[in-house]
């Protein structure tokens, strides 16, 4: 029988080693798996690379994670929400890296690695300052920048419900970046509100296929 | 092929398939797989028109034709199994989340490149499918093949002379009279068929072959 849900958060962040590369889901705080968050505080593993829309807000959570002086650096869109203090302070001080990606092509270079696509060509960002340095290439006419996948070893984020072949759906908003995350990562671990049995969530509504989820612990 | 012979083959690989795996199996004789699969281990079968989990064939007046598998049978599908898109049915081939598929092949070669969809004769019409997808993404590609052709030649061969599916691609190859495994350049005799013997199987093979490592049965 394959069963992957996990007893605890602890158990299920426990393998996470030392300069990993993690997606961690959430669109400001809707989606982000501060549960898992947490308990990645307490297991301590370091020299972290984080993807994530957002570098945090507040002192808990990805800030916490942050702050604890966990994380190398950042592939995030948008570093700068309210009471984003703690990235602003390590960034000033030189003790954070950031790779700034345009949202579309944050979610698209997920996407391509969990779809095992080279690279794409895409217009954003074509002629700025963000596509310095990157291939480019006119097709029919308009100007396109040659973009990477993004590879990530562990995916934490927030689902609303499961099972134990790790099938997901999620609630609302908080999808987000979730399914991508899930199909980037080589070991997704998805924080659940409810655990289901086999067969209850219909089989046309799941969002993310077990085949994308190695663990699943409930919240 | 005697229908015997198919499902000893279909036997031969369900059997190497572990607990927990991904699994695609192709069109043809592939599909017998699913019928020998043990029920007491949970296997995922996905099949490249968007369905992922465990079924069998749809018992004769209860087919539900908008419920099919990739060889355009009806299935029934157990609790669990979920649909999807084809763009994201090719992502979990493309990606690298599929533990292994079994195919079918007109040749395969000693470095492990696949032929299997067009013998490159003029009036023959190919077709690709999913095969291409499914050679480079799988994690392990296994062929079930015949181990000669319609005019007893040797489907296993130094280097393929049809047009190819994928480069280096095969890690197993099961026949009526062998399985194999390939790497590095090598093919390894690792189990004979009953009444089989090594002498004859090497008689009958375009390609040296390793017995170092043949169980016995």
């Amino acid at each position: 029988m394959i069963n992957k849900i996990s007893l605890s958060m602890a158990a299920a962040v426990a393998a996470i080693e030392d300069g990993s590369v993690i997606a961690i889901g959430g669109f400001g705080g809707a989606g982000q798996p501060e549960e898992l968050i947490e308990a990645l505080i307490d297991q301590g593993a370091k020299d972290l690379t984080i993807v994530s829309n957002n570098a945090g807000n507040g002192e808990t959570g990805l800030a916490g994670l942050l702050k604890a002086g966990r994380v190398r650096k950042i592939l995030c869109s948008f570093p700068r929400m309210s009471h984003s203090h703690v990235f602003e302070s390590l960034y000033r001080a030189g003790k954070i890296e950031l790779e700034l990606v345009p949202q579309g092509n944050l979610a698209e270079r997920l996407r391509a690695a969990g779809c095992g696509i080279g690279g794409f060509y895409t217009p954003t960002g074509y002629g700025t300052l963000l596509a310095e340095g990157k291939e480019t290439k006119q097709i029919d006419g308009k100007n396109y920048v040659f973009e990477l996948p993004i590879h990530v070893d562990y995916a934490l984020i927030n689902a609303e419900a499961g099972d134990r072949w790790g099938n997901l759906v999620y609630r609302k908003t908080a999808r987000n970046f979730g399914p991508v995350m899930a199909m980037a990562s080589k070991h997704t671990i998805a924080s659940v509100a409810r655990i289901y049995e086999l067969g209850e969530l219909d089989p046309e509504v799941v969002v993310t296929p077990g085949i994308f989820v190695k663990t699943l612990v409930l919240r | 092929m005697k229908e015997n012979i198919r499902i000893e083959i279909a036997r031969r690989v369900a059997r190497d398939i572990p607990e927990g795996a991904y699994v695609n199996l192709g069109i043809g004789l592939p599909t017998l797989v699913a019928n020998h699969l043990p029920r007491d281990k949970e296997i995922f079968l996905h099949s490249e028109n968007g369905v992922l989990g465990r079924w069998q064939a749809a018992p004769v007046g209860e087919e539900d034709w908008d419920m099919i598998n990739a060889g355009k049978e009806a299935i029934q599908i157990d609790p669990g199994s979920v649909f999807f898109h084809h763009a994201d049915s090719f992502a979990m081939m493309r990606g690298g989340h599929i533990d292994i598929c079994v195919l079918g092949a007109f040749q395969v070669s000693q470095s492990g490149d696949l032929a299997n969809w067009h013998t490159g004769k003029a009036d023959a019409i190919p077709g690709v499918g999913g095969a291409m997808d499914l050679a480079i993404g799988a994690k392990k590609v296994f062929v079930m093949m015949e181990h000669l052709d319609k005019t007893g030649v040797s489907k296993l061969v130094r280097e393929c002379t049809y047009p190819l599916t994928g480069l280096r691609c095969v890690s197993r190859v099961y026949t009526e009279l062998a399985t194999f495994e390939l790497a590095d350049g090598q093919v390894k005799v690792v189990e004979l068929a009953d009444d089989v013997s090594a002498e004859y199987l090497q008689e009958v093979t375009a390609l040296g072959l390793d017995f170092s490592a043949v169980q016995s049965r």
